[in-house]
This record gives structure tokens, C-alpha cells and sequence, in this order.
């Protein structure tokens, strides 16, 4: 055989490798948080109805739950509402909502007049749960499995075509409301 | 209206780019010669296109068009000018666009300069220059458009992201780009060679001076990155051995085989195979590097962009042009004969040595970086591979590597008898070996086993180099550019080994919980806490600390870290602060609130660790010494001459 054939035999397996590993390549979504397929993150915030009440992320485990980062002072926030109420209309997941550095009763005023998506909203004045979800701007919003753990994590506006395609996809059909 | 003109030009340059490549390849092919006097004229057209569409998305960033999605999604309102400017290749699309911008205007020089050259080997080198462009101008245009509009527009732009907001990263992918893409010169050269069958030395010389300037752009590349990563990642490491930075390495390793290769091949007419198969591999990596940092096949602390569907397109084409290569080498490498043979013992086999070592040494960079990829496509599980892999496996041809140079300096061509230079070598040896052990047992106080191994090698390589020059200099004679270059960039390799010798080995590293106004003791320096307050900048907010520096009663400096946050993206950056004494670098970086008025900070003290930039960059001038050399301009004119013969040659 030709030796000068072997630098292109061992190109050419190269190749085929990468080819592999491009169909391996994980989303591009999930490239951006190392958080997938690790527990969601723990927090203990006030609710943004009764700032006495605590909000943790223990008190939805069992049950799979979107967690959703947003604020008033975020315009793709408000694109984003009405999908967020279709989802809460859907009943097949709660959504908690995560006001992150934002104005208390700006907030309380958004979702009187737009409507509330919400189960519960967690008030993170001082972005550190925000920090250790690892958010890199509002919106985003994380699907977390009964067990705890971060499945599917969206960048940017959730849209009616992510909700079906993406979210709904992967969650078993139970309304969340019986247990 | 801009984006739109923007785009149009784009298109225009892709038909100029096929032109060029059809033309430049098969003019010479079927001897037509109205074909080949299209090919320049191409070429020219092509980079005012290019420059077009950069210069149209360059007036859209700097006019916050917010309806262009490339700009809204890089760019806001209240970035700074410049960085509005150098958030042109803050993100994917954008950096195609200046490789491709860089591509042509290496295109354009290589047409100035390539006019005393063979006219039908000229216009093949082009052609494939050709292709090349062509290649990345379709990728562009298919999967990565930048100018893609909004409908309807953002109010304002999401931001450049925060960590790419500073000047030396502003800087480090045009640099670094302008050496990759250097590389294509060279793999267009070897094609052009093998396609013309004029397999001869000639076309080593004419490569020379592309390939060394590539090579001086890259190393500078290389090491403004490191330089970005030491002082704004915030740990103070200067390489981390990720794999956008082994991107970028590998070629490092491979043109300088290549480098050397060259010379063989140029001076004395061997490796004339193994010279073109290098020059196909540099430039091969290359091009992998940009494959594996877009495709989202490796994660990477610095994969800012990543899609599968890019991925498929690059590896498509990257079957393309270096399968190709490879085919058009192994049919035509065989026909090579080397007549002049050579000693063991004389510079060639010294040259033999550092190519096989340089090769291995980027072999076991490649395979630890595949490694996590191929585990995960055989299905073997995850796997990570870092410094514990790195370090030890590198070092282990490195080592070699650095004690073979000064024997190679000093060798003579052909003749294997070192014993002319044996005095020498060994008298520079010693001098090395007290200036070593003075190093590490007199100005520092402790040290690994292979401190002194290091730090005498990197010594001896600096005296060696220097004994010939000064002779030389000594006695009235004249000094080439090519021999001037060549003693400057191994100087900058010697002061390399020495810095990193001495950073591995001498770092101090603490990290401490201190209250405002308390101070704790790193190294024979205090190190105390001043206040802790808000700052402001134009577009982030954040914390600031100050702490003052003092060596006995002295002050030596008030360093002032900042905590930033961003405000689009809320994206918090750690900007240390840093201040150079007596050689050692200080590093102070902020970290989190304790609680209780106490807070996180990391006290580093890293010697000589400037000395690993400043080394580059004596490397790298060294390259564009050796570059410029009169003798690349001279054989030129000489090596025309040949061309008058009848052409369509073929080896026989």
C-alpha cells in the first residue's frame, strides 16, 4: 500500500468521529447551562403576595414544575405573558415565577392588569438565586422534573411553539392539581 | 438600506470568490491564458466586496441599528464607541466575517507579491486561495448571515457580553485570525505545488516569508488571549489547556515544524514530502479549530456560539478541502525523490528531531482534546481531560526539545561532527547551569525537582543562540536578517521557558476573609483591606475594593479591584487588579461578601509571569525579522526565470 495514502485513511476515520459527535451535540440551548441533568438550585425567598410566607424550591418537589425568571423592567418578559397564561390555562404544570430585581408592587401591578400565570412568585431583590441558577437575562425559564432535577432550560421568550414542542414533549400527561 | 447593500456585496464577493477559484485552478490546467489573466482581477474585486459587507455591518453597530438581529443581539445603546466597533466579532457571524475579511486581504498580498512568481503557479495559488474563501463566504452566507433583519426592530440591543468588553480581547481575533488564515498561504502554496507537479524546493522559498509571518501573528494571538484569560477570568491561570485554546495551539505547534521543515526543504532540497504535508496540516488545523469552537461539538468556558447544523456544513467542507489536500498528496508526494542524504549529528537531523518532536507534542494536544468527544461517540461515558494530562505529557517533549536546540544552532549542514562547537557548547552549558542554580536557590527559596532542569535549559538556549551572532558582530561582519530573526525568537523561547519555569514553580496563592482595615501577610508582603464601596462605570455597576500593599515599612502600591455588573445582561465580571514588584506579579481579585463586613479576596503572587508575554512577543519579532529578510525578495527575481519554459510541467 502507499504510504502516503495514510495521511488521508486517518483524515477521513477523523471525520467520521466528528460526524459522530456532531449528532452527540447536545442542543444548543442546554450548551448554555451546565445545569442540566443536575438538582435545581435551592432558595428560600419571600412570595411576592405575603412577604412573610417563604418560598422554597423544596416545597415543589414530586412534581415537575417550570421555574420562570422575569421582571417588569424586561420587555421580552411582557412578549412572552400570554404564553404564560396559555400554559397556566393548559394545567399541566405550575409555573413559579422568579421576580428577579425588580420593584415589589410594580410587580403586584403587572399581574393584576396583564393577569397572574403564576402558582407562586419569588422575590429575588438581590439577583443571588438568580446567580446560582446561573440566568444570564430575563426571560428564562428551567423545566424541573419531579425528582429535582434541571430537564430543559429556555433562553429568552417562551413562545406557544417551545411550550408544545419542547416543554409539553417531555412532561407525562397529568393535570398537576391531583396527586 | 445598509444591511441590504451589506448582504448584496457579500453575494457578489461569493461569485467573485468562484470566479477566482475556477479561474486560478483550471486556467492553468487547460492552458488558457485569458482564463489566468482573470484570476488577479477576481481576486481584487472579491476584498472590495468583503470590505463592503464589513464595512456596512461595521456602520450598523456604529449607528445602534437595532432592526440588523447581529447588532441587537452584540451591541446597546450605551456600549462604548469602541467596543461597538469590536463587537463586530463579539459573536459567530461576525467573526466569519473577519476571517474572511483577513482571508482577502492576505489574498491581495499574496497577488502583489505572487507577480514576480510563475505566472501559471501564481494564478493556482490564488485559485486555491480561491476555493478557500469561497468555502467560508457560502458557510456565511447558508447558516450564519449577520445581516438578518428584526421584524420588528428591539428597542435597544441585549449587549456585547461583559467579558469580552475589554481591549486586549478587542484585539486578540484579529491577530489571531490574521495567523490562521496565514496558514491558508502556505497550504495554497503546497496545493498549488502539487497540482503543478513543480514539486522542486522553489516553492518552499516563496512560502517562507508567508508562513513566518503567519506564525509571528499567531504566537502574538496565542499570547493576548492567555494574557485576557490571566487577568480577567479572575483565578490568575494564564492557560488552561480548554479547548478553543488547544484550537489555537495545535497550529502554533504545527506551523513551527512547518517553520523549520521549510527551512530544510529551501537550504538543502529534503523533506520535501513530509514539508508539504505539514503545510496541509497547519492549515487543516486551523480550520478544525474553527470547527470544534463552532460546532458545539467540545463545551468550552469560551464557546460563545455554537449549532449543530454549523457543524455539519464546516465538517463538510473541512472533507472537502483537506481530504482533497490529502488525495492531491498522496498522488503526488511519491514521485519525490531526496538525492542529498545527511549525517546524524549535522543540523538536519537536529531539524528532524524538532519536527517529530513538535508533531508529537501537538499529537498529544489533539488527542486529549478529542478524547472527551470520541468516549462520548463510542459511547463510552463522559470524560475530562486537563492539566493533570496536559502538563506531564508536554513537558515529556519539550524537555527534549529545548536540549537538542543548542546543539542544532551550533551543527553544521550535511556534516554530522558537532566537535568544532563543542567547546562552546559546553562552556555555554556551564555558564547555564550556575546562572540556574543561582536563580532557584539564591533570588527564590525553594523549588521543584525539574526547577533548575528548566531554568538552566532555558538559560542555555539564550547563551547558545547568542554566541554566534555576537562572534560574528565582533569581528565586522554582516548579519542576515534570516540568522538576526531566527537568534531573536529562540532568545524568546529561552525567556518563555525560564518565565514559565519560574511561575510553575514559585507561585504563591492565597485565599482569605478579610474586614475592611484588617491585613494578612503573602510572601514578606501586607496586603490590607481598605474600604469596600459602590462604583459606576458607563455601563455596569458594582463594588470596589482597595487594598494597600506594603513590603516592610514601604508602601509598594493601592490596588483596586472591582466586583462589575453589567446592566443588560446582569452578567457579573471579576476585574482584578494587578501591579508588577521587583519581577513579581501581584494579583488581588475581589470575591463574595462573608457576611459580618467580611469579604472573600484572592492574594496571588505569580514571578516572571509578564515574561511569558513579553517572551511571545520577542518571538514573534523575531519572526517578522526572519520574514523580511532580503534574500526571499532576491530569489524571487531569480526563480522567475524558470518560467519562461514551456509550461504544463510534470515530473518524470
Amino acid at each position: 500500500m502507499n504510504r502516503f495514502l495514510l495521511p488521508l485513511a486517518g483524515f477521513m476515520l477523523l471525520a467520521v468521529i466528528l460526524a459522530i459527535g456532531i449528532r452527540h451535540a447536545p442542543e444548543k440551548d442546554i450548551i448554555a447551562s451546565p445545569l442540566i441533568g443536575k438538582p435545581a438550585p435551592n432558595f428560600a425567598l419571600p412570595d411576592l403576595a405575603d412577604a412573610a410566607h417563604t418560598v422554597r424550591a423544596a416545597d415543589f418537589k414530586g412534581r415537575w414544575y417550570l421555574f420562570n425568571v422575569w421582571g417588569t423592567w424586561c420587555g421580552d418578559c411582557r412578549a412572552e405573558h400570554d404564553t404564560l397564561l396559555e400554559i397556566r390555562r393548559a394545567n399541566v404544570l405550575p409555573l413559579v415565577g422568579l421576580d428577579w430585581k425588580d420593584d415589589d408592587a410594580q410587580a403586584r401591578a403587572w399581574l393584576t392588569q396583564l393577569g397572574n400565570p403564576y402558582a407562586v412568585v419569588a422575590v429575588d431583590h438581590a439577583g443571588r438565586t438568580a446567580i446560582d441558577w446561573g440566568v444570564y437575562g430575563a426571560p428564562e425559564t428551567f423545566l424541573v422534573n419531579p425528582q429535582g432535577i434541571v430537564v430543559y432550560k429556555v433562553v429568552g421568550g417562551l413562545t406557544h411553539e417551545v411550550w408544545t414542542r419542547e416543554i409539553l414533549s417531555r412532561v407525562p400527561r397529568q393535570p398537576f392539581g391531583g396527586s | 438600506m445598509l444591511p441590504e447593500l451589506g448582504h448584496f456585496a457579500l453575494i457578489l464577493a461569493l461569485l467573485l470568490a468562484g470566479l477566482q477559484a475556477f479561474f486560478g485552478i483550471a486556467g492553468p490546467a487547460l492552458a488558457r491564458e485569458r482564463w489566468i489573466s482573470a484570476v488577479t482581477p477576481a481576486v481584487a474585486g472579491q476584498f472590495v466586496m468583503v470590505a463592503t459587507a464589513v464595512v456596512c455591518l461595521a456602520a450598523s453597530f456604529i449607528g445602534d441599528d437595532f432592526s440588523v438581529r447581529y447588532v441587537a443581539s452584540n451591541s446597546n445603546s450605551a456600549l462604548p464607541l469602541f467596543y461597538r466597533v469590536s463587537a463586530l466579532w463579539g459573536a459567530h457571524e461576525g467573526s466569519l466575517l473577519l476571517w474572511i475579511l483577513l482571508l482577502a486581504a492576505w489574498t491581495v498580498a499574496v497577488a502583489i507579491g505572487a507577480a514576480r512568481l510563475p505566472r501559471r503557479f501564481a494564478a493556482r495559488v490564488l485559485g486555491v486561495l480561491g476555493l478557500v474563501s469561497f468555502g467560508f463566504l457560502l458557510f456565511t452566507l447558508a447558516t450564519s448571515n449577520p445581516f438578518l433583519r428584526l421584524d420588528p426592530p428591539a428597542g435597544d440591543g441585549v449587549d456585547l457580553n461583559p467579558i469580552l468588553q475589554d481591549p486586549a480581547l478587542a484585539v486578540h481575533p484579529p491577530i489571531l485570525y490574521t495567523g490562521y488564515v496565514g496558514f491558508a498561504v502556505a497550504f495554497a502554496f503546497a496545493c498549488a505545488a502539487m497540482l503543478e507537479g513543480r514539486l522542486d524546493q522553489e516553492w518552499a522559498r516563496w512560502t517562507r516569508p508567508w508562513t513566518t509571518t503567519a506564525w509571528a501573528f499567531l504566537t502574538c494571538g496565542i499570547a493576548l488571549g492567555s494574557f485576557w484569560a490571566y487577568y480577567e477570568l479572575g483565578w490568575g491561570g494564564f492557560w488552561f489547556w480548554d479547548p478553543v485554546e488547544n484550537a489555537s495551539f495545535m497550529p502554533w505547534l504545527v506551523g513551527t515544524a512547518l517553520v523549520h521543515s521549510l527551512a530544510v526543504t529551501d537550504k538543502r532540497g529534503l523533506f520535501k514530502s513530509w514539508t508539504l504535508l505539514l503545510a496541509i496540516l497547519a492549515f487543516s488545523l486551523s480550520m478544525l479549530g474553527t470547527f470544534l469552537v463552532r460546532s458545539g461539538v467540545l463545551v468550552s468556558v469560551h464557546s460563545f456560539a455554537a449549532d449543530p447544523a454549523r457543524g455539519i456544513f464546516i465538517l463538510a467542507f473541512l472533507v472537502l478541502m483537506i481530504g482533497g489536500a490529502l488525495a492531491l498528496y498522496a498522488w503526488r508526494a511519491p514521485l519525490l525523490k531526496s538525492s542529498a542524504g545527511f549525517e546524524l549529528g549535522a543540523r538536519e537531523s537536529f531539524l528532524l528531531f524538532n519536527n517529530v518532536l513538535l508533531v508529537i507534542a501537538a499529537a498529544t494536544v489533539f488527542a486529549g482534546t478529542l478524547a472527551p468527544l470520541v468516549s462520548d461517540a463510542l459511547g463510552l461515558g463522559t470524560l475530562s481531560v486537563g492539566a493533570p494530562y496536559f502538563n506531564p505529557t508536554f513537558m515529556l517533549t519539550m524537555l527534549p526539545l529545548m536540549a537538542l536546540l543548542p546543539l542544532g544552532i551550533h551543527a553544521s549542514w550535511k556534516r554530522g561532527r558537532l566537535s568544532d562547537a563543542q567547546r562552546t557548547l559546553l562552556m555555554t552549558l556551564a555558564a547555564a547551569l550556575i546562572c540556574a542554580l543561582g536563580l532557584a536557590f539564591g533570588v527564590y527559596s525553594h523549588g521543584a525537582v525539574l526547577t533548575p532542569v528548566g531554568l538552566s535549559l532555558g538559560v542555555w538556549i539564550i547563551l547558545a543562540s547568542l554566541v554566534d551572532p555576537l562572534d560574528r558582530w565582533r569581528r565586522g561582519l554582516s548579519l542576515s536578517r534570516a540568522v538576526l530573526g531566527m537568534t531573536i525568537a529562540h532568545i524568546g523561547l529561552g525567556l518563555a521557558v525560564i518565565a514559565l519555569t519560574t511561575v510553575q514553580s514559585f507561585t504563591l496563592e492565597r485565599d482569605v476573609a478579610l474586614a475592611p482595615g484588617a491585613s494578612t501577610s503573602v510572601g514578606g508582603y501586607q496586603f490590607r483591606l481598605g474600604a469596600v464601596e459602590p462604583i459606576e462605570g458607563p455601563n455596569y455597576g458594582g463594588l470596589g475594593a482597595s487594598i494597600t500593599v506594603t513590603r516592610g515599612a514601604a508602601v509598594v502600591a493601592v490596588l483596586k479591584p472591582q466586583k462589575r455588573q453589567y446592566w443588560v445582561q446582569h452578567q457579573l465580571t471579576t476585574e482584578t487588579a494587578i501591579h508588577i514588584n521587583r519581577g513579581n506579579n501581584l494579583l488581588v481579585a475581589l470575591g463574595d461578601d462573608l457576611g459580618a463586613g467580611r469579604w472573600s479576596v484572592r492574594i496571588q503572587i505569580r514571578p516572571l509571569v509578564s515574561l511569558i508575554w513579553l517572551a511571545a512577543l520577542v518571538m514573534a519579532i523575531g519572526g517578522v525579522v526572519a520574514a523580511t529578510d532580503r534574500r526571499y525578495r532576491a530569489g524571487r527575481v531569480a526563480a522567475a526565470a524558470p518560467a519562461l519554459a514551456p509550461g504544463g510541467e510534470q515530473p518524470t
